[in-house]
């Protein structure tokens, strides 16, 4: 047992936290949300050059091999700059259906643009009229030809309007298949939309959209499986996202209770803010120890990762719940102004609890599960 | 980063498995089963037994009877004592007054008072809250004045825990009132059968009684009983609250109580207590608690592995007092309300028979009565809130 991290696990660290530092204060990211594309491209780059986009690719495809502790430290720290850019997007969702379910070809024909940041890739998933966290997809791919023609609409894509490339999820006669599909293709249509939480999505309807045999990833009916092990990997990695989110606020908040004065005194003076600070640490420190449980859970026996990747997303469901809550109250005002930093990281929590299952969906598969522990019952 | 214990700490997982399932007796097992009140005769052999095989008193010094175990040892063995239902020794002796007496004692109190305070030869209890001394203990007034060789003894002292059943109780009392509140405490040793101390009993919630006051009235206590410097017994005492972390979340207990909860949910949805929509939301209650044990027993672990490279202040450990509190405080609330109606008529407080089949409905409210005070003894969790908020926070 061992929570420390390796010489070249706090390199990483250091590196990371301080390239989102230097280049991405709140100025910077509200420059960027105001661009056409609604994200800085030069951010992003400055990831890619500190070879982050290639962190969780194998070597053999030319990325660095990184597990799920090298992931945590990545996402946190994004997570403490709120960054928008389509890192969880591209390396983390598209790509982790490339790395468990995409051949060697497709690897090699997306993997350098991806890695080097000149390939933007976004998850084509959700639909309407579906369940909000599902491995299905009501959308069809159908035999034409060599290949398939695709159609169906699906929404909250996010960084759909940026992705040169989308991987789309959809029901052939053989079961459910995932397609790589040009955006540029005809017959897609994006409409392009703002997330509350500053992160691009959009709604995307595929008419008849042809695409070729080497557009499917895998065999048609695997992309069950392929989705399973993508999304609890990236439920991880929104684990530690979350966990940097509510680090900042928390941070921000503390600083704010010592400076900020009224009736004379520094309000951090009063108790009934302090014991509340002190929840926020509370709930701060068990996310934090549930973002090392979910990154140290990416590879073990299947029974036990689901419950540890589903209790690690229930906790900072409700984690980030009351630390946003809170930190926005205890500012007063200036926490439901646009011009902070706080209600920002407020609106990222609400997002993450919401994406690839809230609390209530994770607490219901483990209730599934017959619980956290297997051995206790 | 790696979540697993080593070989080695898995090879004494087992050597102390083996331990409990040898050497734990069996009536003294199912008591704790049935959550049963332990008398002070379980208490003393159970300690007995441990300590001839050295494991009374682990984290004591070495040249004390202490083992030198790493952190992760340590929480090892107390999760196994907790889920072998093995019984905790008297935390008086084991966690409090023996390590002070390690740091703080001379020599003629170790040589007097260590060994037996290891064996349970002496049964201690510890004499800190007074009537008008709660959270704000500094403020405490029981008075000793120097005459002679001696200390006199006046005052109260309340909330004493089994001073009925103690040979002798350590305590805070005010030698000087010149200072700051802080100066001034001296901390002394004292023989619960000197002329002039009363103890009466007060009775709690739970039905039990292991809460006392103290009356002091005229005690002489020898000056050769004070422990570290007159004067400089707050530092004492708060050495006494703040040194062994290891087990402070008490993770091993609450895995136990969750396993009974476990055992109950499958009994009462078996023979037709519980509805169909009631094992749905117990079974939600049940994972929501899980999660949570779960957050504090890799926050513990962090602490755990923190400590084997040095320790020091840390925010993980500081919550692990009032997480860990509150979450024994919710096992025994559930189990209450698993009990329901049926649990209303209780059992007599030393003979709970609580066990899995009828009993333990007798046995519930009064357990969850009972665990209201982990959250308010040895530092109210709002004290901890201070503490951390000023410590941790800087506010």
């Amino acid at each position: 047992m061992d929570f420390e991290l390796t010489d070249e696990q706090k390199m990483l660290q250091e590196a990371v936290t301080r390239l989102v530092a230097d280049t991405y204060g709140f100025q910077q990211r509200e420059h960027a949300l105001k661009t056409s594309d609604g994200w800085s491209r030069q951010a992003y780059a400055g990831l890619a050059d500190m070879g982050l986009l290639g962190m969780p690719f194998a070597e053999e495809d030319g990325g660095f091999g990184g597990g799920g502790v090298e992931m945590m430290i990545v996402m946190e720290a994004l997570g403490r700059g709120l960054m928008v850019e389509p890192y969880f997007a591209t390396v983390v969702l598209a790509g982790g259906v490339l790395r468990y379910g995409a051949s060697a070809e497709q690897r090699a024909g997306i993997l350098p643009g991806l890695i080097a940041g000149e390939h933007i890739l976004a998850l084509a998933h959700s639909e309407r009229g579906m369940p909000r966290h599902t491995l299905d997809a009501r959308t069809t791919a159908t035999r034409d030809g060599e290949g398939w023609k695709i159609d169906g609409r699906k929404i909250a894509v996010i960084h759909g309007a940026s992705a040169d490339t989308l991987v789309v999820s959809a029901q052939t006669g053989e079961g459910p298949g995932l397609f790589l599909v040009n955006t540029a293709a005809e017959g897609v249509a994006v409409e392009k939309a703002r997330g509350y939480d500053g992160v691009p999505v959009a709604d995307i309807t595929f008419s008849s959209v042809a695409v070729p045999a080497a557009a499917l990833i895998g065999d048609a009916g695997q992309s069950g499986a392929i989705l399973a092990r993508t999304f609890e990997v990236a439920t991880a990695a929104l684990v530690a996202e979350a966990v940097g989110a509510m680090s900042e606020t928390f941070d921000v908040t503390v600083e704010y209770l010592k400076t900020r004065r009224q009736f004379g005194v520094a309000i951090g003076s009063f108790q009934a803010l302090q014991h509340r600070a002190v929840d926020m640490l509370m709930e701060l420190e068990l996310s934090r120890s549930m973002a090392v449980l979910a990154a140290l859970s990416l590879d073990i026996d299947a029974d036990q990762r689901t419950r540890n990747i589903s209790a690690a997303k229930a906790q900072i469901g409700k984690s980030g719940r009351l630390i946003g809550q809170e930190a926005v109250q205890m500012h007063g005002a200036i926490g439901i102004t646009a011009e902070y930093k706080v209600g920002h990281a407020f609106k990222r929590l609400t997002a993450i609890d919401a994406l690839l299952g809230d609390r209530d969906y994770h607490l219901a598969r483990l209730v599934e599960l017959r619980g956290v522990y297997p051995a206790a019952a | 980063m790696k979540l697993d214990f080593t070989a080695e700490e898995l090879a004494f997982r087992d050597e102390v498995r083996a331990f409990l399932k040898d050497a734990l007796p069996g009536d003294l097992r199912q008591k704790m089963i049935d959550r049963e009140h332990l008398d002070k005769a379980d208490t003393v052999r159970w300690q007995r037994i441990l300590n001839a095989r050295g494991w009374a008193v682990t984290h004591w010094p070495v040249q004390y009877g202490g083992q030198n175990w790493t952190p992760a040892q340590r929480y090892i063995f107390q999760e196994e004592m907790a889920l072998a239902h093995a019984p905790e020794g008297s935390p008086f002796n084991v966690n409090m007054i023996g390590p002070v007496l390690c740091r703080y004692g001379t020599d003629a109190q170790k040589e007097n008072f260590l060994a037996a305070t290891a064996n349970i030869d002496i049964w201690w209890c510890q004499g800190f809250s007074e009537p008008g001394a709660g959270s704000d203990l500094a403020s405490l007034k029981t008075i000793a004045i120097r005459d002679g060789d001696d200390y006199v003894l006046n005052g109260q002292k309340i909330w004493t825990t089994q001073a009925q059943h103690a040979d002798w109780m350590f305590g805070l009392f005010r030698t000087d009132n010149s200072g700051r509140k802080q100066q001034g405490i001296t901390f002394l040793l004292l023989d619960m059968k000197t002329p002039g101390i009363t103890v009466r009993p007060i009775e709690t919630i739970d039905g039990g009684h292991d809460a006392n006051e103290v009356f002091f009235d005229d005690v002489r206590v020898p000056v050769g009983n004070v422990v570290g410097e007159e004067g400089k017994g707050w530092d004492v005492a708060k050495h006494l609250l703040g040194s062994e972390r290891s087990g402070i979340a008490r993770i091993g207990l609450s895995k136990e109580r969750l396993s009974q909860l476990r055992v109950l949910e499958r009994r009462l949805a078996g023979d037709g207590t519980l509805t169909q929509e009631e094992q749905l939301r117990l079974a939600y209650k049940l994972a929501e608690v899980e999660v949570e044990l779960r957050a504090l027993e890799l926050t513990q672990l962090r602490v755990v592995a923190a400590d084997a490279h040095g320790g020091g202040a840390n925010a993980a450990a500081s919550i692990l007092k009032v997480k860990g509190t509150e979450m024994q405080q919710r096992m025994t609330e559930l189990v209450t309300e698993l009990a329901g109606p049926a649990g209303l008529a209780v059992t007599d407080h030393d003979h709970h028979g609580g066990d899995l089949d009828t009993g333990w409905l007798g046995a519930a409210a009064p357990f969850y009565f009972t665990m209201r005070k982990v959250s308010i003894f040895g530092g109210s969790n709002e004290v901890q809130k201070n503490i951390i908020a000023k410590t941790m926070l800087g506010l």
